[in-house]
């Protein structure tokens, strides 16, 4: 298999672990009074956008930040939970670049580019000490030193973390040294704006089509380069655990202008989420894995246990241990309820598609600690206090303190949001859409096919596979907006010191702004009778049943005409209320709406023509006797990147990848 | 267990209505029938919103995003508490099995000097953007920074600087405060940043220009109510701010000197 001409990954030559190093030492300069006469244009906020556009500003370029809330702190990069990874090995266990960089290509299912993902792992340990420098409050062992744990089956202990709420921290803390540059003068801040085209002239982007949220004005910005740190697309299947703002459009708007698509089917369904509790519901919110650790997941053995138990007529706790399917224990006996994300999701939805599901709707099973409460934790502090034959009231007891110690603030979370005390019952559970590891296809300079624009973070395809390890997202966020896209711009902007600023009033900004304007007025004429929400939903059902944990050919068939239907009806009858010269959030939605659907389109057409299994895209026609993943190394180890040629209609390009330091191996977790 | 908790109730909602900062805003009223408990109370604002739009009238505007607990964007005042009945819980994470059948619920944005409304229940929180601007950093820049466990760091300190850092910048603090004052969030990121030290270089300079850019923005002053903390989502300490006004003090004597 041979790369497509029109894909150039740009990888430097030479050994892996040279490639950065000496890439770093040759790349093009640009001096510093140059640098005050080029402009960046950063779209987004997020881990990606804010390191990115601080950093730029530091080394003196002129840069503008757009984000679409009210302030560049809300990006949703704020909810990450659990860690980050770095090849730092404090803990001595035998941590390495070459690990992390081995453990992420294997763990994305042998789908990501080597050369990538080496350096990523070569500047984790960096993004560490920057983050620490600045004053993040990472959480430490007495004697001062930083903690670690260890997460997302690796083997090693590299995931820094502060409590709960790490990508919280690491987002204030980007976001401070963002606006140390915006209180220097050198950034400049647009909160409330939402990029909605990009503009290319003579074959280069140069710049954005934006909308003021507040005034409903459309402005035209210049940029010697253009850079989307817009996060990932999740909310394409409605429901998810991103936030209810995250969307798909400015990376569409770049994909339709030229920017080839990578990947668009690989998502990430996450198995520990707190299940949909009716037609109500805006969003989902995620447990996290690591309750993995002491919760046994199980459903009953009987349908009319189940039955009884979602009908309220029996309490889960009265059901005999005989009559209990630990369904992923007896799967899984090797890895039991610590197999990966994506089998522990799939086995989940197995279960309860077969009508095992233990909530109203069917679709939820048990995540029960009463057990490990108990027994493990119950029994030992017993011991620890000398009582010889503890009660079951004791064990319980001793058991919740030690519980609540570990895991209070998720048991609080879980409380609040179900009503139901997770101390007395089992937590239900159900996975998730969190996560999409497809993006904009990106060179090794995180450029996309249009020069002078770039994907950073999850808005890129890169690092991730098929795949994507726990405490990776926030790793990969700032790799590239601290240590990698300072370097790579240089390369194009050498080139562009000559360029002057192109004047707003040039006929491709006229003209973009004009097919802005047109899209906005068309949303507002329909005046339909169905709100933007109704269409998202339908869309959502459409993509979770047919492109979600288990896809196959003729569900995925039946999606693509189901979806040209819902965009037939949404452009025909959705009623959007107000005005656009105002404050108008249902506009927005509409326009993010519209983005989605055709993006569901193409997610299920790189899903169809994926004829394998691997990580998270799982076709239920290819799998092994057992029901495991089987990916097809020979017809598919490529990156797949779809150029947009009209409306439906998409040409696949492919990037063959090649393993030259890993050995391709089959995951098996029995 | 097993299935749903919840059960349906009939609300009252009077909600705060202004079509932008210039026009003056009025209540409306609507009432909201089988609403389940198990909503959120912004996903029973959709719920209204969609009967809005059906109906050819205007949505709601309100702010939300991560609709976790965790962006701070949600910001609504209800029956007059910010973010509502509960205490250390945003709007978004509040739920409808907090009221009960037949309750009248009110709603209004923050109000405050400061964050003039934008629209509805939206309020522009630029202020806060621009006193984290003036000083609410440490200044180093990518690429400066030393081995991380080079800087060590007793876990109190780590730990209280964390419970500071905990912020989410939601301002529930100044709607809740009678002076509309700020203290609490400018003294949390003083605070961080003070007890750990790789802030403590610029220290003196940071809390002076973060209080003054807080002035500038018209912020009312701190008169120790404690309405603050006792409404803050994140049960952000009053121990910050008595910090921030040692801080200050210190910063200003050696200023004149």
């Amino acid at each position: 298999m041979a790369s497509s001409k029109k894909l150039n990954s740009n990888i430097p030559e030479g050994q892996l672990e040279l490639k950065w190093t000496t890439y770093r030492s040759t790349v093009h300069l640009v001096n510093p009074a140059n640098k005050r006469s080029l402009e960046v244009l950063i779209i987004g906020s997020g881990l990606a956008g804010a390191s990115a556009a601080a950093t730029l500003a530091e080394m003196g370029y002129k840069v503008k930040v757009f984000c679409f809330q009210d302030s560049p702190r809300r990006a949703h990069s704020i909810a990450a939970q659990g860690g980050v990874n770095a090849a730092k090995n404090y803990q001595n266990d035998g941590d390495s670049v070459y690990r992390l960089f081995y453990d992420t290509i294997k763990g994305g299912d042998y789908r990501a580019r080597e050369a990538n993902v080496h350096r990523l792992a070569e500047v984790s340990g960096n993004i560490i000490d920057q983050c620490v420098a600045q004053g993040v409050p990472f959480a430490r062992e007495y004697g001062g030193l930083l903690s670690n744990r260890s997460f997302g089956g690796t083997q090693v202990q590299r995931t820094f973390y502060a409590a709960g709420q790490t990508g919280q921290q690491l987002l204030l803390g980007a976001y401070s040294a963002l606006q140390r540059q915006v209180g220097m003068g050198a950034v400049k801040l647009l909160a409330r704006h939402e990029m909605l085209d990009i503009v290319n002239i003579d074959g280069k982007c140069r710049g954005i089509i934006a909308r003021d949220l507040v005034s409903g004005k459309l402005e035209r910005h210049f940029g010697h380069a253009v850079l989307l740190c817009t996060g990932g697309y999740g909310n394409v299947f409605f429901l998810s655990t991103n936030a209810m703002g995250s969307n798909v459009t400015a990376a569409w708007k770049a994909h339709k202008k030229g920017a080839f698509f990578g990947n668009p089917c690989y998502t990430q369904i996450h198995p520990t989420c707190i299940p949909v509790s009716g037609d109500h519901q805006s969003k989902l919110t995620l447990m996290s894995e690591s309750l993995r650790n002491d919760g046994r997941i199980w459903v009953p053995k009987s349908k009319e246990h189940a039955q009884a138990i979602a009908s309220g007529k029996m309490n889960p706790n009265d059901l005999k241990e005989d009559d209990r399917d630990y369904y992923l224990e007896r799967r899984y006996p090797a890895f039991g309820n610590l197999v990966p994300r994506d089998v522990a999701s799939r086995a989940a939805k197995e279960r309860c598609d077969a009508g095992f599901g233990v909530n109203a709707t069917g679709q939820a099973v048990y995540l029960d600690f009463a057990f490990n409460m108990k027994y493990k934790y119950g029994k030992t502090e017993a011991t620890k206090k000398g009582i010889e034959n503890p009660t079951e009231e004791q064990l319980t007891e001793f058991g919740q303190a030690v519980i609540k110690e570990k895991y209070g603030n998720l048991f609080d979370m879980y409380a609040q949001i179900t009503g139901v005390d997770p101390y007395k019952n089992p937590m239900m559970i159900y996975p998730a859409v969190h996560y999409t590891m497809g993006g904009l296809w990106v060179d090794y300079h995180l450029m996309t096919t249009v020069p002078g624009l770039y994907a950073l973070g999850e808005a890129n395809f890169s690092d991730h596979g098929a795949n994507r390890l726990g405490a990776s997202a926030l790793m990969q966020g700032l790799a590239d907006g601290y240590f990698v896209i300072p370097y790579t711009i240089g390369e194009y902007l050498s080139e562009e010191i000559r360029t002057k600023a192109i004047p707003t009033d040039n006929e491709a900004f006229v003209k973009a702004e004009q097919d802005v304007n047109d899209r906005l007025n068309k949303f507002l004429n329909i005046k339909g009778t169905k709100s933007v929400d109704h269409f998202h939903k339908r869309l959502g059902h459409v993509m979770w049943d047919k492109c979600g944990m288990a896809r196959n050919a003729e569900g995925l068939k039946w999606a693509i005409e189901e979806i040209k239907k819902i965009r037939s009806e949404f452009w025909s009858d959705v009623r959007v209320p107000g005005t656009a010269n105002e404050f108008n959030p249902e506009l927005e939605k509409a326009g993010r709406v519209a983005d989605f659907i055709e993006l569901g389109e193409l997610m299920c057409m790189d899903a169809l023509h994926r004829n394998e299994s691997c990580g998270g895209h799982f076709r239920e026609e290819y799998q092994t006797e057992e029901g495991e993943a089987k990916r097809d190394d020979d017809k598919f180890a490529y990156v797949a990147a779809w150029e947009y040629k009209g409306e439906s209609n998409f040409e696949l390009h492919k990037e063959e990848l090649k393993f030259d330091n890993i050995k391709i191996a089959q995951r098996s977790y029995k | 267990m097993g299935g749903t908790t919840g059960k349906n109730i009939n609300v009252t909602v009077k909600v705060w209505r202004q079509r932008n900062k210039n026009e003056k805003g009025s209540f409306e009223t609507h009432d909201m029938k089988g609403v389940s408990t198990d909503m959120s109370f912004l996903e029973m604002f959709d719920v209204l919103n969609e009967r809005l739009i059906t109906e050819g009238k205007d949505p709601v505007a309100f702010d939300h995003d991560c609709r976790e607990g965790i962006c701070g964007m949600c910001s609504m005042y209800i029956n007059g508490r910010p973010h509502g009945p509960k205490n250390a819980v945003t709007t978004c994470q509040l739920h409808m099995r907090s009221f009960n059948d037949g309750d009248t619920i009110v709603v209004e944005p923050w109000r405050s000097a400061a964050f003039p409304v934008v629209k509805d229940l939206v309020v522009d929180r630029a202020a806060f953007d621009r006193v984290i601007a003036a000083g609410g950093f440490v200044s180093v820049n990518t690429g400066n920074a030393k081995d991380a466990n080079n800087i060590l760091i007793p876990k109190p300190e780590a730990d209280e600087a964390f419970n500071a850092a905990a912020c989410i910048g939601c301002g529930a603090c100044v709607a809740a405060c009678k002076n509309g004052s700020a203290m609490l969030f400018v003294s949390a990121k003083v605070s961080q940043l003070a007890l750990l030290p790789q802030g403590k270089i610029e220290a003196e300079k940071r809390v002076l220009d973060m209080v003054h850019q807080m002035d500038v923005e018209g912020f009312g002053n701190c008169t120790n109510t404690g309405a603050c903390e006792a409404e803050c989502p994140k049960s952000i300490s009053l121990e910050n701010i008595a910090r921030m006004n040692r801080e200050y003090v210190f910063a200003s004597a050696n200023e004149k000197k």
